[in-house]
């Protein structure tokens, strides 16, 4: 059964975020042969219009206003529903990042519809499109259908790979005016605090600190090597505790779920509420002094040793690689 | 100021999970408050003594749901209501809890609505704005501070590390992130004082709601338990070897560098 798709593309400095990518393989997935229309919300976003065609889009429906130059649920809300009354898909699907957590139970309200969040995975099964997702802290999954309403899930980036992007690909970008008002919650100031470098939940490369980085100083060896691998920095909640760093780097139960490609546990016990927070990472690394250290059971690869020994060697042996590749 | 607390008992996510029946086995586990839900009252008893009036907490959930409540009312809470659907919903989904609490709030004039930014059991953060979406108030999801002023509030709220200083007015729901607040443990006294506390028990009956009113929109078909990772390699020798044999290793074997 073929369908429409709807996939909102986020927009951040700028630029498309890769689960926007992300989103449209599995709309693909949920249309089974059928469209899937990319929609772009802001004041000037038009021309990153192409950009979703060329990652899987058929065509791309666009709603710019001055009014929605910033991110406000119910801006977004209102110009997301205009595109659905319009277009009338069977289908919807967002990135489950700080924008789309906020704003999908407010689309899945306004229609009555089901809604799946935070999938990891999509495929069609015996007539119905399930979904995957974590539950109870990454410990066990649930396979989920929508039975009413549209087939609408957000999904989880750096789970469900993205198409090739294929520059030839050409489609329609339209245009659709909406009348934004009554915004009842508007920003009036973003303090940037994490954004520097790659952000967490995107990255491919986290590099984490624990109590045994000992000091916010403690923390420079392992910007380094996520300088030199393109990643982000973490932190378990003991440091963050401690006051090393920033509460906005925790990962873990509390605090934000990561799956990279690598994740790299530096000076961390692994106590179940970090692991709840990066135990689904495709490849985890711990370095930790401690050879009982509970982390050492979800690692793929360990060395027991002292991180400021061992991250600093790391980094260089990373250095010398990239020369060599 | 009339407060209302969203509040959901919970599964401890640090216990062991088990499946039986192609569930997870609840059995002898431990049940706690919402870690964010934890936060979210005690921001409302701290904006009661702030501007005066009162917090209700309400959970929907089942009779075992009563010792959650009670410690939200030792905590300083000043009445609970539990929305007990255990004998009329088996497979409830979030719409079918926010449209439960909407049915409850729809004519109680609350002027501040807060509850946890997700539940981590099931983690799907969809019931707070799904129910501030149903009463038409406007909401502000993961926050870290809170300031009311008569009608007018600004809040800041967690953006992905980032904070957002965010200006709105009252009625509104806000969801609650770790930051806004330290919860405080029940006093002793405070443990005394809510076993006389009022805690009221509804049904859907109650509130004029069949069962179809609120089916779920969604249906779990499978739970599954993730396979058991292999135990990893912990590598020897000396430590310039076991570094590059490690760059080695996750450039040829896991290839993710």
């Amino acid at each position: 059964m073929s369908r429409k798709v709807l996939v909102l593309g986020e927009v951040r400095d700028g630029s498309l975020r890769n689960v926007s990518f992300e989103a449209i393989a599995a709309a693909r997935t949920v249309a089974e042969g059928g469209e899937v229309v990319g929609v772009l919300v802001g004041e000037s976003v038009s021309a990153l219009g192409a950009e979703l065609v060329q990652y899987g889009a058929d065509r791309v429906v666009v709603v710019e206003n001055d009014k929605l130059k910033q991110y406000t649920s119910d801006g977004f809300a209102q110009a997301l529903v205009a595109v659905i009354e319009q277009e009338k898909p069977e289908g919807l699907v967002l990135g489950h990042t700080a924008l789309g957590k906020d704003l999908s139970p407010k689309i899945a309200g306004k229609l009555s519809s089901g809604l799946i969040s935070d999938a990891t995975a999509v495929e069609e099964a015996g007539g119905n499109i399930v979904f995957t997702r974590p539950i109870y802290s990454g410990k066990a999954f649930e396979k989920k259908i929508v039975t009413d309403g549209l087939i609408f899930a957000t999904v989880r980036p750096n789970n469900i790979a993205p198409l090739a992007k294929d520059e030839s690909r050409t489609g329609e970008v339209s245009s659709l005016s909406v009348d934004v008002k009554d915004l009842r919650a508007i920003i009036k100031e973003v303090v940037r605090k994490a954004s520097e470098g790659v952000d967490l939940s995107e990255a491919k490369v986290v590099i984490s600190g624990g109590r045994g980085v000992k000091s916010a100083d403690g923390f420079e060896p392992l910007k380094e090597l996520a300088k030199v691998l393109g990643g982000a920095v973490g932190a378990s909640r003991g440091a963050c505790d401690a006051d090393y760093c920033d509460y906005s780097l925790q990962i873990g139960q509390t605090g934000k779920v990561v799956t990279p490609d690598l994740y790299i546990a530096c000076g961390i016990s692994g106590a179940i509420q970090h692991l709840a927070g990066m135990s689904n990472s495709k490849v985890i690394v711990a370095i930790n002094k401690d050879p009982e250290a509970n982390i050492f059971k979800v690692a793929d690869y360990g060395i027991v040793g002292d991180l400021f020994e061992v991250v600093p060697l790391l980094t260089e042996e990373f250095k010398k690689l990239k020369v060599h590749s | 100021m009339n407060i209302y607390v969203l509040m959901k008992r919970t599964f401890d996510t640090e216990e062991k999970i088990a499946l039986s029946g192609g569930k997870i086995n609840e059995d002898g586990a431990e049940f706690i408050i919402n870690p964010y839900d934890e936060y979210a009252i005690e921001e409302a008893i701290q904006v009661r003594d702030a501007n005066g009036g009162e917090v209700t907490v309400i959970s929907v959930g089942n009779e075992e749901t009563e010792k959650q409540l009670r410690t939200a009312l030792a905590m300083g809470a000043d009445k609970a209501v539990l929305i007990n659907i255990e004998d009329e919903i088996e497979n409830g989904d979030q719409f079918t809890t926010a449209k439960i609490l909407a049915e409850y709030l729809k004519d109680k004039d609350a002027d501040l609505i807060i509850g946890g930014n997700v539940a981590i059991d099931n983690a799907s953060g969809q019931v707070g704005p799904r129910v501030a979406e149903l009463l038409t108030i406007p909401y502000v999801t993961t926050i870290t501070k809170l300031e009311i002023d008569g009608t007018n509030v600004t809040v800041t709220r967690d953006v992905e590390g980032d904070a957002e200083v965010i200006e709105t007015s009252l009625p509104l729901l806000v969801t609650a992130q770790q930051g806004l607040n330290e919860p405080r443990y029940p006093s002793l006294p405070g443990i005394m004082k809510a076993k006389k506390k009022p805690l009221e028990e509804l049904e859907l009956d109650d509130l004029d709601l069949e069962e179809e009113d609120v089916e779920a929109k969604t249906k779990t078909i499978e739970i599954y338990l993730p396979p058991k990772k292999e135990a990893g390699r912990v590598l020897t020798g000396d430590l310039n070897e076991q570094v590059q044999e490690l760059v080695q290793l996750l450039h040829t074997e896991a290839k993710v560098i």
